[in-house]
């Protein structure tokens, strides 16, 4: 019931379009990111969504409610900023409960002391007291209360901004970037954390980041977003495994997938750096083609069965349980990167001949015009070439 | 001076007294050299700051406050100490109480309204898209402009008969008035002329102000449902602002406290003693009644006023203001 359709949005400021007809659905309750680089245009949908920035065209609908026009306030959405925006002059208390006084005093019991003689202020006011000492509770905030916010930790501003959100139990809550500003170990807590208060409310979230790992761990689905359009929309293990558009490959996953020219040599074979594989991906022999293998695909060693390649070792990255190895492939521009696992690494040492095999099923084949090519079942059943929609 | 190589001093041994502690591989004398010439150093930045502070501050005001005890005229070969009899006659006189009152009155007629017309036209100036460095300057351009000259301007304006103020009202049916010789209005209208002298400064600062709220702040209110332009004031636009308030407040206190151009060009105190101000009054017991040990006497109270006024701002309305 608190879905949210975003219908052909579109939006420019000055001569620059940052967001070019973007569609996107979200269900009740789910838990969307939009993942992209800074200047996508993702906290310029967000704050669409917010109603704080207005769509040059396009609608959006909150809960079956087209709320174009209407105000933030009324359109039943918490945003929680980036800098966490709190009040600086209020105390802890007085932050979460301003939503709250904002919509249920009207301005003359607002008022400073003369508010507090008029009639039901005092009684709204405990209710007020009362909810934000429950939310503060639920945040294990409520020992900082009368506190003020230049008085905190970030994770502790944090809260307090996730607190003033979800005082009023809106039903959905907007996240921009909200854990940009802390440091590593906190951001992976407030991580969890976020993600248990999600599982907790239940209401649809919007969150909105820069950060593959927070998107990776946080969401039902991801809309990866480049340019101002919206590349993929889907789970996070599809938008790592399934990626639609080499842009998606490349932006997910780290170290990044390796991107190798390719060539269609002979009806059914793909030619690139020093081998050749076999995958009928329907395009004519001499046609070329990116080819993306994820660093993570490689394992150590030649094996009979799988693709292998085999190169001159230029890096070694020690990463703990992985080696990131980087290797001079003939025929490749880059070095290619391989994630192994450093237990089944017999040895790589700068300088050294090694063989990498991989499966060629984990092979992306992307066209000349950053689409996915299809291979097909490599168990040789009938030839199917899609490129499927972007959602 | 004293505090501020004692500061230094403080932090020398803060920095230092750990590596004094660690350090054992350096030698004691070692240590004292680089102490020694850290010192020298302290010495030799400050040195020139404190030279003209000295010389310039201090002693002249040391010279004040001697003055004020003695009954010395200006260009007088000879005085004779003669205790507090100065300071008795300044706080027994009538003409200096009058002073005293209508300086507090002015102060408290400039101070607010600087206050609201220039956070109201910073407001108004920033919430427009079109013409704001016209605005600006335009309001700026009094504070700029010496005061001596616009007074002469002012009384061109105020003039009884031929100024373009009473000429304007009779021409709208109002009545006119003798501004300046008028004892009721007299001292209103110097307040207006100050507000209007002080309003540019203001509104510059609150223009700053205003820019440095982050848009964030007025978006969380947005949602949070503060989104009437009274609300944004009260949520966000006035407590962020409150530095500024503390700021603009002190330098436009002071300055109205130590008015004394357009008394002198406008009304030389009068009619009577309705518009006499403390700076006035010093001026001329010192340097036309060549009455200098009084003026001093009168100059070591105005002091003492601008001393603690700026204190008490300071003290009260820093922990307010500032937030973080």
């Amino acid at each position: 019931m608190s879905g949210i359709v975003l219908g052909n949005i579109r939006k420019s400021f000055g001569p620059t379009t940052v967001l070019h007809d973007v569609s996107l659905s979200i269900a009740d309750g789910e838990f969307l990111t939009l993942l992209g680089p800074s200047g996508c245009g993702k906290s310029t949908l967000l704050r669409i969504l917010a109603g704080l920035e207005l769509q040059d065209a396009g609608s959006v609908s909150i809960g079956d409610r087209v709320v174009d026009g209407v105000r933030p306030k009324r359109r039943d959405v918490a945003m929680v900023f980036q800098s966490y925006a709190l009040y600086p002059h209020m105390t802890v208390a007085g932050n979460i409960a301003l939503p709250l006084r904002m919509r249920r005093l009207n301005a003359w019991q607002r008022l400073p002391l003369l508010g507090r003689l008029l009639p039901g202020t005092r009684t709204t006011t405990l209710e007020i007291t009362a909810e934000v000492a429950r939310t503060a509770e639920a945040l294990s905030i409520d020992h900082l209360l009368t506190r003020k916010p230049s008085q905190l930790s970030g994770g502790q501003r944090q809260r307090v901004a996730v607190g003033r959100a979800m005082v009023r139990h809106p039903a959905v809550f907007l996240m921009d970037e909200p854990l940009s500003n802390l440091d590593a170990k906190l951001r992976v807590q407030m991580r969890a954390e976020i993600k248990e208060l999600h599982q907790r409310l239940g209401v649809t979230f919007v969150y909105v980041t820069h950060d593959q790992a927070e998107a990776m761990t946080l969401s039902d689905r991801v809309a990866v977003m480049l340019n101002g359009e919206l590349l993929q929309v889907a789970p996070p293990q599809d938008i790592y495994a399934d990626p639609e558009d080499r842009r998606v490959a490349e932006f997910i996953g780290s170290p990044k997938i390796n991107m190798l020219d390719g060539l269609v040599s002979a009806p059914g074979s793909v030619s690139f750096a020093d081998t050749t594989i076999v995958a009928d991906i329907g395009l004519s022999p001499g046609a070329h083609l990116k080819l993306g293998i994820r660093p993570e695909a490689f394992r150590f060693g030649a094996h009979s069965e799988r693709g292998a390649i085999s190169g001159t070792v230029r890096l070694v990255e020690h990463m703990g349980s992985d080696l990131y190895v980087h290797l001079d492939v003939a025929g490749a521009k880059q070095p290619i990167v391989a994630r192994l696992s450093a237990e089944r690494t017999a040895s790589a040492s700068v300088g050294q001949r090694l063989n990498l095999s991989f499966e060629p099923e984990r092979v992306l084949y992307f066209g000349s015009d950053g689409r996915r090519i299809r291979a097909l079942d490599f168990a040789g059943k009938a030839a199917v070439t899609s490129i499927r929609e972007s959602a | 001076m004293g505090s501020v190589m004692s500061i230094a001093t403080k932090r020398f041994r803060a920095n230092h007294r750990p590596v004094q502690r660690d350090a054992h591989a350096l030698s004691t004398s070692d240590l004292r050299r680089h102490r020694l010439s850290e010192i020298g150093a302290a010495w030799l930045l400050a040195g020139p700051t404190l030279f003209f502070l000295i010389v310039l501050f201090f002693l002249p005001v040391l010279g004040v406050f001697v003055i004020a005890l003695t009954d010395w005229q200006f260009g007088a070969s000879t005085l004779s100490f003669v205790g507090l009899a100065n300071f008795e006659e300044v706080f027994s006189d009538e003409g200096f109480r009058i002073s005293l009152v209508n300086t507090v009155l002015y102060v408290a007629i400039v101070v607010p309204g600087t206050i609201l017309l220039g956070l109201g036209i910073a407001l108004l100036i920033e919430s427009g898209k079109s013409f704001r460095a016209f605005y600006r300057a335009i309001h700026f351009l009094p504070y700029m402009a010496t005061l001596t000259a616009m007074a002469i301007a002012w009384e061109a304006l105020l003039h009884p008969t031929i100024g373009l103020v009473n000429q304007t009202l009779a021409a709208i049916g109002l009545p006119t008035a003798n501004w300046l010789r008028d004892e009721s209005r007299v001292l209103p209208v110097l307040g207006v002329i100050g507000i209007w002298q002080n309003l540019g400064f203001a509104m510059v600062l609150f223009l700053a102000g205003l820019k440095s709220i982050p848009q964030d702040l007025y978006d969380a209110a947005d949602i949070d449902g503060a989104d009437l332009w009274v609300d944004r004031l009260w949520t966000v636009t006035l407590p962020m602002l409150g530095p500024v308030f503390m700021f603009v407040f002190i330098v436009v206190a002071l300055k109205a406290f130590e008015t004394f151009d357009t008394v002198q060009v406008l009304t030389q105190g009068g009619p009577g003693h309705a518009s006499e101000m403390l700076l006035f009054t010093l001026y001329r017991e010192s340097f036309q009644y060549l009455r200098t040990g009084y003026g001093a006497a009168v100059a070591v109270v105005f002091l003492f006023i601008l001393v603690t006024l700026t204190l008490v701002q300071a003290r009260v309305m820093d922990r307010k203001v500032h937030y973080q």
